[in-house]
């Protein structure tokens, strides 16, 4: 029987993932709504027809498009996948940081600065290589990895000279010596649901950068660790990526809230989609609640 | 089967028939990025050029 449920999902672009989702709506004879991020617009003190979804699916591909409309959304009382509160933790890599420290979760050791003296002082303290993070941005792009002064004075520079305001908030990341893969968790709710390895012979294994993947089982630890993760940013849909250090076992390295799955999907097998819209479904109901 | 000319070579492209609105597709001959805009008419344009806070 269909649920008696209306929902949104704002969207940039069909990619694969959009399809996969949309797909699943209209099997569940779920009535919903595809909402083109280009196409609107929010007038902040009139909610109007936006009232008329239960909830939104915030598939975004753009942050700030994605954190802003959720943020109107919430204000009006309409529920999101993933809300507000988690799209501005995920998608600021200092704010991932700083709530997985509050958290106790273990990450990579992180340092910020914000010109590039202290920058140089802070990299040389964590010792050479080190890796240079844009703290919005994904798909792998704008990393730099740090072997040494000359290249650590010359990034920093060019960040300062030529980044926009955000690249000169310095975000240092401990270089961690992977063994030529990481690993995605899926998280829903409070459920690592699968995991996958992403290996590369580039330090960068991220699939939007080439890296393949394969299946990770979830043993105890992992799911306790990514259970932690999602927590420590408010949980939700999200995409946990760990790297394995060899002396300090698994570390957090980011959380996605808007995650691509097309590769983790035909993987490991298990119907992320449908469980989406499970979750989302849910949330739509009020069987969870999302908003603070 | 709808088809469409790639507005970068003037290639002719035939879409798929579960091509969807709002999907990109990639010209076999040029390479560019197209972004399906209608199917009833079938029109395609440029995809919008990757912006610094896209992603996940």
């Amino acid at each position: 029987m269909p649920e008696n449920v209306t929902i949104g999902v704002l969207y940039s672009r069909t990619r694969v993932e959009e399809k996969k989702i949309f797909a699943v709506l209209e099997e569940r004879g779920i009535k919903y709504d595809r909402i083109d991020d280009r196409q609107i617009y929010f007038e902040l003190d009139d909610a109007g027809h936006w009232l008329s979804y239960d909830a939104i699916l915030e598939r975004s591909i753009s942050y700030a498009r994605g954190l802003y409309a959720t943020r109107a959304l919430n204000a009006w009382g309409i529920p999101t996948v993933n809300p507000a509160h988690v799209a501005e933790i995920c998608g600021d890599k200092v704010s991932t940081s700083t709530a997985l420290a509050k958290a106790g979760v273990p990450q990579p050791k992180i340092n910020v600065a914000y010109t590039p003296d202290s920058a140089l002082e802070a990299i040389e303290s964590m010792g050479y290589p080190v890796v240079l993070k844009p703290v919005v941005g994904s798909w792998g792009r704008l990393l730099a990895k740090i072997n040494d002064r000359d290249a650590a004075e010359a990034v920093l520079e060019h960040k300062k000279i030529l980044g926009s305001y955000q690249h000169s908030i310095f975000y240092i990341q401990e270089y961690v010596d992977k063994p030529g893969r990481d690993i995605r968790a899926f998280v829903i709710g409070d459920q690592a649901v699968c995991a996958m390895y992403r290996r590369s012979d580039h330090w960068i294994t991220n699939t939007a950068r080439g890296g393949e993947g394969d299946v990770c089982p979830i043993t105890s630890d992992l799911g306790e660790l990514c259970q932690n993760a999602a927590a420590a940013v408010g949980g939700g849909v999200l995409a946990v990526d760990l790297i394995e250090h060899p002396d300090r076992g698994l570390l957090v390295n980011e959380i996605n809230h808007t995650m691509e799955f097309n590769t983790l999907m035909p993987t490991t097998k298990v119907d992320i989609p449908g469980m989406i819209v499970d979750y989302l479904t849910a949330v739509a109901k009020r069987e969870i609640e999302v908003l603070r | 089967m709808s088809t469409v000319i790639c507005p970068e070579c003037e290639a002719e492209i035939t879409l798929d028939a579960d091509t969807e609105i709002g999907e990109i597709i990639v010209c076999p001959d040029c390479g560019v990025d197209l972004e399906v805009l209608s199917l009833n008419p079938a029109q395609v344009d440029l995809a919008p050029m990757e912006e610094e806070d896209w992603g996940e």
